[in-house]
C-alpha cells in the first residue's frame, strides 16, 4: 500500500507556503480530469436533450444577431464604414467569435453558481468546474466554426493555409474569455448584481470592439477601438479565417502573454476564494 | 493498525447570523486571504458572530467511530464540512491521513434529465472515483440500489426513495479511510434501512467513521466514541457511551415543552410529580428502579357522579407516545381537592427524556375536563442504551430441550 495522503486545514492562507500551493494546485488540475469531461458531457446531454432544437441553439444568437446588423445596414438605418470583407462576412464572423469569447467568459460563474449544492457538499477538485466549463465552450465553439467556414465557403471566400492558424485564434479567445469570467467569479458568487451587471458592460465592450462596426480611421473612438485588448484577438482570429494577412499580430501575442499570466493569477484567487464563498452560500 | 488518522486540535469556526453581513465578511476575508494573511483574525468576533464550534478536539485511529451528538445548532455538521475541507477552520488545526468519503448529501449533483446510469458515472466521479473503477463496481451499484429496471430511465422519473437509494449506493462504492457520515441512515424503507446499516458497519470495520445523529440507539450501535456538542463546545467525550449520551439527554432541550392547558374546566389537575420508590420527587431515573407519580387533583362532587378517569400518555422526545395509563378514578376521599398516587414496580423505558400529558375525562364519551400537557418531565440514564421505547425484562425464563 503506498503511504496515504495526509490532508491538513488550518487557518492559514496558503499564499504563505507558494511552492506547497502552486504544486497543489497542478496536482488538483491533473485530478480533475476525468470529473470534468464527466461534467461536461453531462450538462451537454442535459441542455440538447430538453431542447426540441437541439444543437442549433449554440448558433441561433449570433445568426440572428448578424441578420439584424445586415438588415440595418442595407435598409440604411445606420451607415457602417467600408469594411475590407464584404459586410455580411465580417459582421457574420464578427459575431461568432464574439459569441465565442462570451461563452468562455459566462462559463466560470455560471459553472460556480450552478454546482452551488454539489460545491457546498462533497468535496471534490474545484477545477473540474473550470475545466468542465472550457470543454462546453469548446464544443459550443465547434458547432459555429463548422458552421462559419461552411458559410464562408458557399461565400466563395478562401481563407487558404492560413486556416491551418485559425484554431490558435479561437483559443486565444477562449483564453482571454476564462481568464477574465474567473477574474470576476470570486465577487459574482456572493453578490448577484455582478452576474447582472456583466451582460451590460459587454454590450458596451462589443461596440467599441470590431465585431460589427469596422475600426474606425480617426478620433477619440479610434484611439479606443486601438487600446481595446479584443480587438486584436478579433481581427487577428477574423484575418485568419478569411485569409487577410493580419494587422495586428504583434499585439495579439501580447495580449496572449498576459492572458496567461492573468489566467494563473486569478486560478490562485479562485481556490483561495472557495472555501470562503462555500462558507457564505450555505450561511 | 492503530495508526490515527483523524487529529483535530483546537479547531474553532464563527458563524453570521445576518445575511447582508455575512457576505459583506465573506468579502473582507477574500481580501485578506489574497494578502496572504490568516482566515479568521486573532480570535475575535465581528459584530452579529458568534462560535459554531470552539475549541473542539478529538483524535481518532483506524477503526474508531466517533458518534457527534447534540441539539439542533449544537455545530455537529460545521465540524463535519471542516473535516471535509469544505469551509476553512478560522482557529486550530486539523490533519487528515487518507482517503476521505462523505455521505453527506446523497445524491448532490444528481441532473435529473440524464438516465440514472449516466448519474452514475457523474456522481461517483464526483466522489473521486476514476472511470475504469466505475466499469467494475457499476454492476454492484445498480444491485444494491435494487434498480435494473429503471437504470435508463431519467432520474426526474424516479420516487424522492428511489433517489436516495441510488444516491447511497453510489456514495459507499468508495472505500475511503475516512467516513464521514451525518444523519443518512433513514434513507428509505425499513427493508433498505437495514441494508444500508449492514453496509456501514462493513466499511467502518476498515476505516475511522465520524458519525452524526440524534438517534442515540443508531450511535449506540455503531460508534465507541462520543462527543457532545452543546452551542459549539465540546462538553462531553469519551468512550463511556451511556455516560455522556445521558448527559446529552439532561440538556434542556431549547425547545423545552411548555405546560399546555386545555379542557372543558369541570375538573382540574392542579399538579404532577414524579417520584421515587420513596415518595421522594425525582426527575432522574435508571431503567428497572420503582417510580411512583403523584396528582393533585381537584374534584368537586358533580364531576365525581360522572365517571371521571385519569389518562396519562408519556411521550418520548420525538414526541411520539410510547406508553399510556388509563385508571377510573375511585374510592377518593370525600374533599374536592386530593392527591393521587399512582405507584410502579420498575421503570420500563430506554434512556432518553420523556414528558407526561395528564388528562381528566367525564362521562361515557370521555369529554375531556382538563388536560396537561408536559406537566411532568423525567429523564432516564443508564450505561446502555437500547434500540425501542421500552425494555422488558423476563420475570424469569428457562431453556428446554425440544425431543
Amino acid at each position: 500500500m503506498n503511504e496515504p495522503v495526509v490532508t491538513v486545514y488550518t487557518p492559514d492562507s496558503s499564499l504563505s507556503n507558494p511552492l506547497v500551493m502552486v504544486r497543489e494546485m497542478f496536482r488538483d488540475l491533473f485530478a480533475s480530469r476525468e470529473l470534468a469531461w464527466q461534467l461536461a458531457v453531462r450538462d451537454i446531454r442535459a441542455q440538447y436533450r430538453q431542447a426540441f432544437l437541439g444543437v442549433l441553439w449554440a448558433f441561433i444568437l449570433p445568426l440572428a444577431n448578424t441578420v439584424i446588423w445586415i438588415f440595418l445596414s442595407r435598409a440604411g438605418i445606420v451607415s457602417i464604414g467600408e469594411t475590407q470583407l464584404p459586410y455580411p462576412v465580417y459582421v457574420f464572423t464578427g459575431t461568432m467569435l464574439w459569441a465565442i469569447l462570451m461563452d468562455a467568459m459566462n462559463a466560470p460563474l455560471q459553472q460556480t453558481n450552478a454546482a452551488r449544492a454539489m460545491l457546498a457538499k462533497l468535496n471534490f477538485p474545484r477545477e473540474a468546474l473550470l475545466i468542465s466549463g472550457i470543454y462546453q465552450t469548446l464544443f459550443n465553439a465547434g458547432i459555429k466554426i463548422a458552421l462559419l467556414i461552411g458559410a464562408l465557403i458557399l461565400l466563395g471566400m478562401n481563407p487558404g493555409w492560413h486556416l491551418l492558424l485559425f484554431p490558435f485564434g479561437v483559443f486565444s479567445l477562449i483564453l482571454i474569455g476564462t481568464a477574465l469570467g474567473l477574474l470576476i467569479t470570486p465577487v459574482g458568487a456572493l453578490y448577484s448584481d455582478v452576474g447582472r451587471a456583466l451582460p451590460l458592460l459587454m454590450q458596451f465592450l462589443m461596440y467599441l470592439s470590431p465585431v460589427v462596426f469596422p475600426m474606425p480611421e480617426a478620433g477619440w473612438a479610434s484611439t479606443l477601438f486601438r487600446i481595446n485588448p479584443l480587438t486584436p484577438l478579433l481581427l487577428t482570429t477574423r484575418d485568419w479565417l478569411t485569409g487577410v494577412p493580419p494587422e495586428f499580430f504583434g499585439y495579439f501575442l501580447v495580449v496572449n502573454a498576459v492572458a496567461v499570466v492573468l489566467l494563473l493569477g486569478v486560478w490562485v484567487a479562485y481556490r483561495l476564494a472557495m472555501p470562503i464563498l462555500i462558507e457564505r452560500m450555505s450561511a | 493498525m492503530s495508526d490515527t488518522l483523524v487529529k483535530v486540535d483546537g479547531v474553532s469556526k464563527k458563524f453570521c447570523r445576518s445575511l447582508r453581513r455575512s457576505l459583506w465578511y465573506g468579502l473582507q476575508d477574500l481580501g485578506n486571504e489574497l494578502h496572504g494573511r490568516r482566515h479568521g483574525g486573532n480570535g475575535e468576533l465581528r459584530p452579529e458572530e458568534f462560535w459554531a464550534v470552539k475549541d473542539v478536539s478529538f483524535e481518532l485511529k483506524r477503526g474508531e467511530c466517533l458518534g457527534l451528538i447534540g441539539r439542533n445548532g449544537a455545530g455537529k455538521t460545521t465540524l463535519l464540512r471542516m473535516l471535509n475541507g469544505l469551509v476553512k477552520p478560522d482557529q486550530g488545526r486539523i490533519e487528515m491521513r487518507g482517503r476521505v468519503g462523505a455521505l453527506i448529501a446523497l445524491g448532490a449533483g444528481f441532473n435529473p434529465i440524464l438516465t440514472g446510469r449516466e448519474n452514475i458515472y457523474v456522481n461517483a466521479s464526483v466522489l473521486g472515483l476514476s472511470k475504469r473503477k466505475i466499469d467494475e463496481k457499476f454492476e454492484e451499484i445498480v444491485d444494491f440500489a435494487e434498480m435494473e429496471e429503471f437504470i435508463d430511465a431519467p432520474v426526474q422519473s424516479y420516487s424522492s426513495g428511489m433517489q436516495v437509494r441510488l444516491g447511497f449506493s453510489v456514495s459507499t462504492a468508495l472505500e475511503p479511510d475516512i467516513l464521514l457520515l451525518d444523519e443518512v441512515l433513514a434513507v428509505g424503507d425499513s427493508a433498505f434501512r437495514t441494508k444500508c446499516f449492514n453496509r456501514i458497519q462493513n466499511l467502518i470495520s476498515d476505516c475511522t467513521v465520524v458519525f452524526v445523529s440524534h438517534t442515540m440507539p443508531q450511535i449506540t450501535r455503531i460508534c465507541n466514541r462520543v462527543l457532545l456538542l452543546d452551542h459549539g463546545r465540546s462538553l462531553a467525550q469519551g468512550s463511556e457511551l451511556g455516560s455522556v449520551i445521558a448527559h446529552y439527554h439532561g440538556l434542556s432541550g431549547t425547545t423545552e415543552p411548555a405546560t399546555q392547558e386545555e379542557g372543558s374546566g369541570r375538573a382540574r389537575i392542579e399538579s404532577v410529580a414524579i417520584h421515587d420508590g420513596q415518595w421522594h420527587t425525582r426527575s432522574e431515573f435508571s431503567n428497572g428502579e420503582p417510580f411512583g407519580i403523584s396528582l393533585h387533583l381537584w374534584l368537586p362532587a358533580e364531576a365525581r357522579a360522572d365517571e371521571p378517569k385519569l389518562l396519562i400518555t408519556i411521550a418520548g422526545e420525538e414526541g411520539s407516545n410510547v406508553a399510556q395509563i388509563y385508571e377510573p378514578i375511585d374510592a377518593i376521599p370525600a374533599s374536592e381537592d386530593f392527591s393521587l398516587r399512582l405507584e410502579f414496580k420498575s421503570m420500563p423505558f430506554n434512556a432518553g427524556r420523556y414528558s407526561l400529558t395528564a388528562s381528566i375525562l367525564l362521562g361515557p364519551r370521555g369529554e375531556l375536563a382538563h388536560v396537561t400537557r408536559g406537566s411532568a418531565t423525567f429523564t432516564i440514564r443508564h450505561t446502555y442504551v437500547g434500540y425501542a421505547p421500552i425494555i422488558l425484562r423476563p420475570s424469569g425464563y428457562s431453556a428446554l430441550p425440544i425431543s
